[in-house]
């Protein structure tokens, strides 16, 4: 019975969202109370020849009335905008510390890796009470991540990085669902979330399949792709450096400041021509075609490694 | 003796209705008189409802079940898309303005016709050529990209009939275009003498809001589908990723223009209960002023609400926080709506004949749908539900709840002075109450199904839900019931109805002085205008309690 009336709150943010959801609710259901009850006790009461009173109009059934109901109306709205929006806009950015796992969507695929390099399909093995932030891109169409129990969705969208985070409070299996319609097999484009303990989660991933992590894929492209032969520290040519690039405000050479995020490292790799760094020749060739999405994820996270091994020292 | 015969007149010749003024096919293909052109458009608009219901009851059939017994996955896109096609472009949209907007907008102003008259049948031809494309779609294997056309997959990945789908839904978008600019100039020039702003009936002034939005909206989705078509017929680049291209600019035109076509839909259902409500309570329309600005507040703010669509779609969570506060604001004028007609019933003598049932259901069902988009205007809440089951159930309440409501109160206030007959009341009142139960029991269930996860556009679904499926699926064949029983009593009280008089409801109204069916001129004399509309009775009284007839002598000398 639990199971058809009631979704598990099994991250931190349903407990939000139902909270909303309770409010709204409330507040839904004292409004119709109000109409229908007038409407029913209005239509009763005045019914065609009924002996209710009718006559002069009461002087309070005026202006007054009008505008005050409105402002209530408003006043009433604006709260739970600012109520709603103060929750979405707490939510808005991972924790520093959440793990990354990276979400690959296709027709009708969905699939995930760990940043050790474990990859699973259908599938996401996550430790409860850490956060977990999701990197997600599609291979061909609109796609949309959509786990019930956790009181998340984001579209996940071709040709560019969209994130989402969950912080899972609860053990258990729970579904996760395709919500955008992506053609034929959309409805059976789901797979499930398993919620571990901390430790069974190490123990689980130790145990998968040694891949190597998404950084060292990254460096082993950067050579074989040929970008070291201008972006690595010992090259001749003129080409920015990219160590501790990931995160920095880069100058453009059209007066733009932009933030070197997972967007711009890979309009950089396919569009080099559209965001060209203050101070260099527009030389590099694009590598569309050349890169697959999960290419670009693993060249993103070696860029990333760079960074971070620049902000260690 | 008549009143002009009083006034030492000579009495007018004998001359036919509009029905009887010529009974050729051509006399009704190559009319300009804006009744038989409603008329027109009516036909054709009961066959798309019907297409569009047909294609729905397999897919609430195949529902039962949750993995499917008779459908294909490919048959069932299609079929809901193609459902969501005809209804909202060749159903709603021209429901209400087209059919009793054309009929009772120069009837209700005291003209004798549209402003354009021949624009006025060019533009049901253009429904009629977007008709066909959209069945040649069907009849060639259809279109399985959802009503949405959402890039890349419509541009890029789906192997069905894209092209004519989208080129059936831009050709009737013009006929939308030139139905706006005929009835914002009909409102502008042709108002009788006297008529001022505002005497107009609520019906004109959202017949008028919703010609505006028209005119504003409908070329940006024309511009949309030319790029889908652009870029899947010519290869252009420009939603593909891979080329440059950008996938969500789609949805922002797509948006732009479907947001506001929502209350094109719901605008003319509006206006149709506010002339039937203070009818059968005999009472004036409560802040008739604050009422009009409700409804111009609700076509401008309509326009910049469209990205409560997109919250979870990638656009910037900074956009996302401003569309939501509009989204909120915008439900300020739709309540102030509510209460209004609520407030009229006061102190009323409220008859309750099958019209005024489904205006009464009308403001049930948008009060509810309406506070349902209070779920969704809140982001949190937004992404949890948005793309279920519990957006599907919201906007049924607003489009069929609401505004296919109104159409069959509309229907059934209007029927008398249409075609000059009384349909039997005891049919039409079972049909009315059938209407609002059987559509409460195929979308309540939904809201649960859809706050429980239930994805929309979902062939097959984890059988959890396949309770909320089933109360749907039974509810729904309750509904159909209800839709095609009008069909048959409306059919049988054309030949065996009693005769209709000139106003049966004792309503306000120029629409009501003419006869029923009117000439083709409308009006055998030019209608003075010296009053505001629903005076039914004194201003600061409430209603008489005298016979309808009685009042409406009164009111209208």
């Amino acid at each position: 019975m639990n199971a058809i009336f009631a979704l598990p709150e099994a991250s931190t943010q349903a407990v939000r969202v139902d909270g909303i959801l309770a409010a709204l609710v409330i507040v839904s259901a004292l409004t119709l109370a109000l109409v229908f009850g007038l409407l029913v006790s209005f239509a009763i009461r005045y019914r065609r020849g009924s002996k209710a009173k009718r006559g002069r109009l009461p002087e309070i059934v005026n202006r007054e009335f009008e505008v005050g109901w409105t402002a209530a109306t408003f006043f009433l709205f604006a709260f739970l905008f600012w109520w709603a929006a103060s929750a979405d806009v707490g939510a808005l950015t991972a924790p520093a510390n959440a793990l990354e796992v990276h979400v690959l969507a296709k027709q009708w695929m969905w699939k995930t890796q760990h940043a050790n390099g474990a990859r699973e399909i259908d599938e996401l093995h996550v430790p409860v009470g850490r956060p977990v932030r999701l990197v997600m891109t599609s291979q061909d169409v609109i796609h949309s991540f959509f786990v019930p129990a956790f009181r998340i969705k984001q579209d996940v969208l071709p040709g560019r990085n969209t994130e989402t985070w969950f912080q899972a409070t609860k053990l258990g299996v729970f579904p996760l669902l395709c919500a955008e319609y992506c053609g034929t097999n959309h409805s059976a484009m789901r797979g499930r979330i398993t919620v571990m303990r901390e430790e069974d989660y190490a123990r689980w991933l130790s145990a998968q399949p040694e891949g190597d992590d998404l950084a060292h894929v990254g460096a082993k492209l950067f050579v074989s792709q040929g970008c070291s032969g201008c972006h690595a520290s010992s090259s001749a040519v003129h080409a920015p450096k990219l160590e501790g690039l990931y995160g920095r405000t880069v100058q453009l050479s059209d007066g733009r400041q932009v933030r070197a995020d997972d967007a711009y490292i890979r309009d950089s790799m396919l569009q080099p021509k559209r965001d060209i760094v203050a101070g260099f020749d527009p030389i590099m060739p694009s590598f569309a075609g050349l890169l697959d999405d999960g290419d670009i994820q693993s060249l993103t996270a070696f860029i990333r490694s760079l960074g971070q091994e620049h902000g260690h020292d | 003796m008549t009143d002009a015969a009083l006034a030492g007149e000579l009495p007018f010749p004998p001359r036919p209705d509009y029905l009887r003024a010529g009974s050729t096919l051509l006399s009704w293909l190559a009319t300009t008189d804006h009744k038989r052109i409603a008329i027109l458009y009516a036909l054709t608009i009961t066959v798309f409802f019907f297409m569009g219901g047909a294609a729905i009851t397999a897919v609430r059939v195949e529902l039962f079940v949750p993995n499917g017994w008779f459908l294909t996955s490919d048959t069932y896109n299609r079929l809901f898309s193609f459902h969501g096609i005809i209804m909202v472009w060749f159903f709603l949209v021209p429901s209400i303005p087209n059919t009793f907007g054309n009929f009772l907008l120069p009837l209700m102003i005291g003209a004798p016709d549209v402003a354009f008259p021949r624009l006025n049948l060019f533009s049901w031809y253009l429904t009629l050529v977007g008709g066909i494309f959209a069945v040649y779609t069907l009849v060639a294997g259809g279109v399985d990209t959802g009503w949405t056309f959402y890039t890349p997959f419509s541009t890029m990945f789906s192997n069905t009939h894209v092209l004519t789908a989208a080129a059936a839904v831009f050709v009737v978008g013009f006929a939308s275009i030139a139905t706006g600019v005929n009835f914002i100039a009909t409102t502008h020039m042709l108002r009788a003498p006297g008529m001022t702003w505002f005497r107009l009936p609520m019906f004109v002034w959202s017949i008028y809001a919703t010609s505006i939005v028209m005119v504003l909206s409908t070329p940006v989705l024309a511009i949309s589908l030319m790029l889908v078509i652009a870029e899947r017929w010519l290869g252009l680049p420009i939603f593909d990723p891979a080329r440059g291209g950008d996938p969500i600019l789609f949805q922002h035109l797509f948006w732009f223009y479907s947001h506001p076509a929502v209350y094109i839909m719901v605008l003319p259902a509006m206006g149709v209960v506010s002339e039937i409500i203070p009818c059968f309570a005999r009472r004036r329309l409560f802040g008739y002023d604050f009422m009009v600005y409700a409804i111009i507040a609700i076509a401008g703010i309509g326009f910049f609400v469209w990205g409560h669509h997109m919250f979870v779609s990638g656009q910037s969570p900074y956009a996302s926080l401003i569309f939501s506060f509009l989204s909120f604001v915008i439900a300020v004028p739709s309540a102030i709506k509510v209460f209004n007609w609520t407030a009229s019933l006061y102190r009323g003598q409220i008859s309750f004949n099958s019209p005024m049932i489904y205006a009464l259901g009308f403001v049930g069902l948008f009060t509810t749908g309406g506070l349902s988009g209070l779920f969704l205007a809140s982001i949190p809440v937004d992404v949890h539900v948005t793309d279920t089951y519990f957006v599907v159930a919201h906007f049924h309440y607003i489009m069929v709840g609401g505004s296919v409501s109104a159409f069959f109160g509309a229907l059934h206030f209007w029927w008398p002075k249409i075609t000059g007959k009384m349909y039997p009341e005891s049919w039409a009142q079972f049909a009315a109450i059938t209407m609002y139960f059987g559509f409460n029991m195929t979308f309540l269930p939904q809201f649960v199904a859809g706050y429980l996860g239930m994805p929309r556009r979902y062939h097959t679904y984890p059988a959890e839900f396949q309770v909320y499926n089933v109360m749907s699926s039974a509810g729904a064949a309750v509904l159909a019931a209800a839709y095609l029983l009008p069909l048959v009593y409306l059919m049988w009280s054309l030949f065996h109805g009693a005769r209709a008089s000139n106003n049966p409801w004792g309503a306000t109204g120029l629409e009501w002085t003419t006869t029923s069916p009117p000439p083709p001129h409308n009006f055998d004399l030019q209608p003075l205008v010296d009053r505001a509309p629903y005076q039914y009775h004194a201003e600061g009284e409430s209603a008489g309690s005298d016979a309808p007839e009685v009042q409406n002598a009164r009111s209208l000398r």
